[in-house]
Order: C-alpha cells, then sequence, then structure tokens
C-alpha cells in the first residue's frame, strides 16, 4: 500500500496540473504582457514598458474605470436592498415552500443570461412593453427612452445578479438561531434593534460573500452594456475586450485585466478580514 | 405579524421580477407579431424558423460538443481534486488554484488563454473553447462534490476493504455511489456553465466555431428575432426538467441513504 501522502497527490495531480497549464501559465503570460510594448502593427514586441499602465490613467480611461466602479457598487447596493428582505422571508419559509422558492430562484439563473438580457430588450425599448404597461395604467404617456442608457444597464445587472446575491445571504441568515431573535424580543428589543443588533451582524458573512459575487463579476461584465447600454457605456469588461478583439493593443488590454484582478484581490482581502474563516462559496 | 405580511409581499413582487421577463419571452413566442410590440394572435411560426435556421442548429450542435466534452473532463479532474483535499493534507495548497480560477474575472480568463493559445500556436475551435471551460467548471465539480464528501464516512471504505474489496472496487462499488449525488450534481452544473459561457468562447472560438451563445448574442444584437423567443422558451423548458429531476434524484439519493 502506498503512502498515504503520494495517494493524495497522485488523486490531485491530474486537476492541479491541467490548472496549471490552463490557467496559472496563462494568467502569468498576462501579467508578462502588461509590461511589453505594442508594435506599430498591433504586434508585440519584447521591450519592458509601462506605459500601459500610466495611459489607464488617462482622464478618457479612467472616466472607465469610476463607471465601471459606480454601476458595481450600484448593482451591489441594490440587489442588497431586493434580496434581504427576500433572503429572510427564505430563512424563515415553512420547509416545502423553502424548497420550492429556492428551486424558482434557480430557474431564471439557470436559463441563458443573454436571454435574460434579450427579454429585457423587448420590455424597455421604446414602444416596448413598460411603455404600453405605464400608458395602460395611464401614469405616463410619453417614450421613456431607457434602452441603450445607463440605467438600463443597470435594470440589466441587477437581474443578472440578484440570485448571486440571494443564495449566500439565504445560507448565512438560514443559519441563526431563531431562539436568538425571540429572545431579544422578549428583553424588549425593538424590530429594528433585533435587525441592527442581531440579524445584521450574524448574517455579515453572507452579505459580505454576496457583496463580493455581485461586485467581481458585474466590474468585469461586458454583455449586459453591450447588449442594453448602447455605444455610450463603456465599462471596464468592454475596454479589455475591445483592446484584443478591435484595437489589437494586447498590452493594454492586459494591464487594464491586471487592474481589474488587483482590485478583484483587494476586495478579497476585505472579505477574509471581515468575515473571518468563513468560507465565499 | 404585520412584518411577516409585508415580507410575504416583497417576496412576491421579487419573484414576479424575475419572472416577468421569462413570461414575456414564452407568451411572445407564440405571437404572431413579428415586432412583438402587441399581442396579435397564437402562431407557432416561429418554432418552425427555428429548426430551419441552419447556422442556429450548427451552433447548438457546437455548444452540446463542448459542453460534453468539458462536463466529462471537469467532472473527472473535480472528483478526483475534491477526494483529495477532503481526504490528504498534503495537498491543501491546490486550494490556490481552485480558488484562482473562481475568482478570476471571465475576460480576464478569456484573453489569458487567448494569448497562451496563440502562443501555443493551437487553432481556435472546439478544442481551445471546451479546454477553457474546464477550467470554469472544475472548481465547481470539486466544491460540490467535496460538499457531498464532508458528510460521508470513510469507515464505509475499510470496512469494504476489511471485507476483501480491492481498491478498485471499493472505489466503484462504495465511494462514487455514496458521493455520486454530488458528482451529478457537480457534473449538472458543469455542462450548464459551458452551456451559457459567451465571455471565454468570445476568446476562444474560431470562425468555424461558433457556439449557441456567440449566435444567440449576434442575433440579439442586431435584431430582435421571435425566433429567439421560441429557442428561449425551449431552453427554460429543458432547464426547469432538467432542474427538477435533479431534485427528483438528489431527494431520492438521500432517502436511501
Amino acid at each position: 500500500m502506498k503512502s498515504s501522502a503520494s495517494r493524495g497527490v497522485l488523486l490531485a495531480a491530474p486537476a492541479v496540473v491541467y490548472l496549471f497549464v490552463f490557467l496559472a501559465v496563462p494568467l502569468l503570460l498576462v501579467a508578462l504582457m502588461s509590461v511589453l510594448s505594442r508594435g506599430p502593427y498591433g504586434d508585440v514586441l519584447l521591450r519592458l514598458n509601462f506605459e500601459s499602465y500610466v495611459r489607464l490613467f488617462d482622464p478618457l480611461y479612467f472616466k472607465i474605470w469610476l463607471d465601471s466602479l459606480a454601476i458595481a457598487a450600484l448593482t451591489t447596493a441594490a440587489t442588497v436592498l431586493i434580496g434581504y428582505p427576500l433572503a429572510f422571508w427564505l430563512a424563515r419559509a415553512p420547509r416545502t415552500l423553502r424548497q420550492i422558492a429556492l428551486f424558482a430562484l434557480l430557474v431564471p439563473f439557470w436559463t441563458n443570461f443573454l436571454i435574460r438580457i434579450y427579454a429585457w430588450i423587448l420590455i424597455l425599448r421604446t414602444g416596448g412593453l413598460l411603455e404600453s404597461l405605464l400608458a395602460g395604467l395611464g401614469l405616463w404617456r410619453a417614450s421613456l427612452d431607457v434602452l441603450y442608457t445607463p440605467t438600463a444597464v443597470l435594470i440589466g445587472m441587477i437581474y443578472e445578479f440578484l440570485p448571486f446575491m440571494v443564495l449566500p445571504l439565504y445560507a448565512s441568515l438560514e443559519k441563526i438561531d431563531p431562539a436568538l431573535i425571540a429572545a431579544a424580543a422578549d428583553l424588549g428589543a425593538k424590530p429594528s434593534q433585533v435587525f441592527w443588533r442581531i440579524v445584521l451582524p450574524l448574517g455579515l458573512p453572507g452579505l459580505v460573500a454576496g457583496s463580493i459575487l455581485v461586485f467581481v463579476p458585474a466590474m468585469g461584465m461586458f454583455a449586459v452594456p453591450d447588449l442594453l447600454g448602447g455605444a455610450r457605456t463603456l465599462l471596464v469588461g468592454n475596454l479589455i475586450r475591445n483592446q484584443f478583439l478591435t484595437a489589437r493593443d494586447w498590452p493594454f488590454g492586459s494591464a487594464a485585466a491586471m487592474v481589474l484582478v488587483a482590485l478583484t484581490l483587494v476586495l478579497l482581502a476585505l472579505y477574509s478580514r471581515f468575515a473571518g474563516r468563513e468560507p465565499l462559496l | 405579524m404585520a412584518r411577516s405580511f409585508w415580507l410575504k409581499l416583497w417576496a412576491a413582487l421579487v419573484f414576479a421580477y424575475l419572472y416577468l421577463p421569462i413570461l414575456v419571452l414564452v407568451v411572445f413566442s407564440f405571437n404572431s407579431q413579428k415586432l412583438n410590440l402587441q399581442w396579435q394572435s397564437f402562431t407557432l411560426r416561429w418554432y418552425g424558423v427555428l429548426f430551419a435556421d441552419e447556422r442556429l442548429r450548427e451552433a447548438t450542435f457546437n455548444s452540446l460538443i463542448v459542453a460534453i466534452a468539458a462536463t466529462l473532463l471537469s467532472t473527472i479532474l473535480g472528483t478526483l481534486l475534491a477526494l483529495a483535499l477532503e481526504r490528504y493534507r498534503a495537498v491543501r495548497p491546490a486550494e490556490l488554484l481552485l480558488y484562482t480560477a473562481i475568482i478570476v474575472p471571465d475576460v480576464v480568463l478569456g484573453i489569458a488563454l487567448l494569448i497562451w493559445f496563440s502562443r501555443l500556436g493551437w487553432p481556435s475551435g472546439l478544442v481551445t473553447i471546451a479546454a477553457g471551460h474546464v477550467v470554469l467548471c472544475t472548481p465547481f465539480v470539486a466544491l460540490t462534490v467535496r460538499a457531498r464528501l464532508a458528510d460521508y464516512d470513510p469507515a464505509l471504505e475499510e470496512a469494504a476493504m476489511d471485507l476483501g474489496a480491492k481498491e478498485l472496487t471499493t472505489f466503484w462499488r462504495v465511494t462514487l455511489p455514496a458521493i455520486g449525488p454530488g458528482v451529478l450534481a457537480g457534473a449538472l452544473l458543469a455542462f450548464t456553465l459551458s452551456l451559457d459561457d459567451y465571455v471565454v468562447a468570445l476568446f476562444t472560438a474560431g470562425p468555424g466555431s461558433t457556439t449557441l451563445p456567440l449566435r444567440i448574442f449576434s442575433m440579439v444584437r442586431f435584431s430582435i428575432t421571435p425566433e429567439i423567443n421560441a429557442l428561449s422558451t425551449l431552453w427554460i423548458g429543458a432547464v426547469s426538467l432538467l432542474l427538477f429531476a435533479g431534485q427528483v434524484f438528489a431527494r431520492r439519493a438521500r432517502t436511501r441513504l
């Protein structure tokens, strides 16, 4: 019989080798690419150059970062506001109802996300369902012109990412012993006090996990701005994509990607600081 | 009690919000008006158009091949890794790779693979897409299987070995059936992730290897086409069925254990 450690290594080896070759090495190449120079014909020259990073702070590109941060932050805040009460309700719902609700939460989530965005095009476009609905209710008659604005991007993002917020929140809130809430109420705490002093602190790991699961992919998202934002909304994801597929400035695109990764790592470091050793998923 | 009423109302409203777009797609897939601004009359025409669309059929076929390949490979890699991580402390550093795979934004993974494959000189195609999807899927399989392994008693294996079963026999007859639902759930997740991926495919696909999301994107980008509604309706139906089957299967496995 082989020693147990070597057997463990043998079991892990296929995945480790695979992820090393198709994840670690490619990421190192992005890091390398980000400090190389761009040749005159969109080729890459092996010459050390930090100009790409400097260029990211050019006002033109800096605005893209600010817009992306704003949209990602607003998406996170909105999914918290919408998702928290839902997660709380889920955590307290009777067993069968809860299972049905969790299932119902997963169906849209497992449907292709481009299809879901397309549905929002149908709803938001001029003469679309939202306008007919508002007109039908007599609330608003004029054209809304929501589609192809940052607002439409935000609506699409919130819709895409809501389950990523609700599921970790639910997992975290479900673990809170209801007796704690009852005890606090018995001792005279007002509902708002129960929330701020018991539910919120105990559910914090889920809140932080959900925020990261929403914020990080929202920062890198480019399909939603492409389809709902029109030409006016350019986010970091679009910037990186364009540098690789249209502008052919790979060093600059790589530098933007490195900053995005660095931002992600900072957020995760904050997470492990505030939420302790609770796993993210 | 008043509070619980507001909570219920809120939950109902959120579910309405989640399902409204889906309802719109399903209803409009049977609408005879091409522009889909108002309901005109019932038709199955768009389903006919859908099945006649050769490019869409080819994209679906490509997506299925990629998803099957990526699911098989990532399920094997992820399951083995989960077993190793759960049982042997020495391999814990491998978690770093797993978490890297999860946190790296899709767009960064996409460009990283684009750079790497062009360096290697691999032609873009179904192979490169599938290779990228395995990176996307493996961590989720590993996490799902690991969650299942956490409440599984390794003494069962020792008992089997004591009774004379060889290692491989023990794996096939004891370990795998016990963690089966976890492996199946992981595979299902991998399959969906691959089928759903637009970003990695965008950077790793070649001219002849358009996948379904890539095709859907270009259709949605440039026009309102009712056949997308028909496609969506079929997709939603298939996903619901798959998820439902998965739930039933998982429950049956739970009661058996």
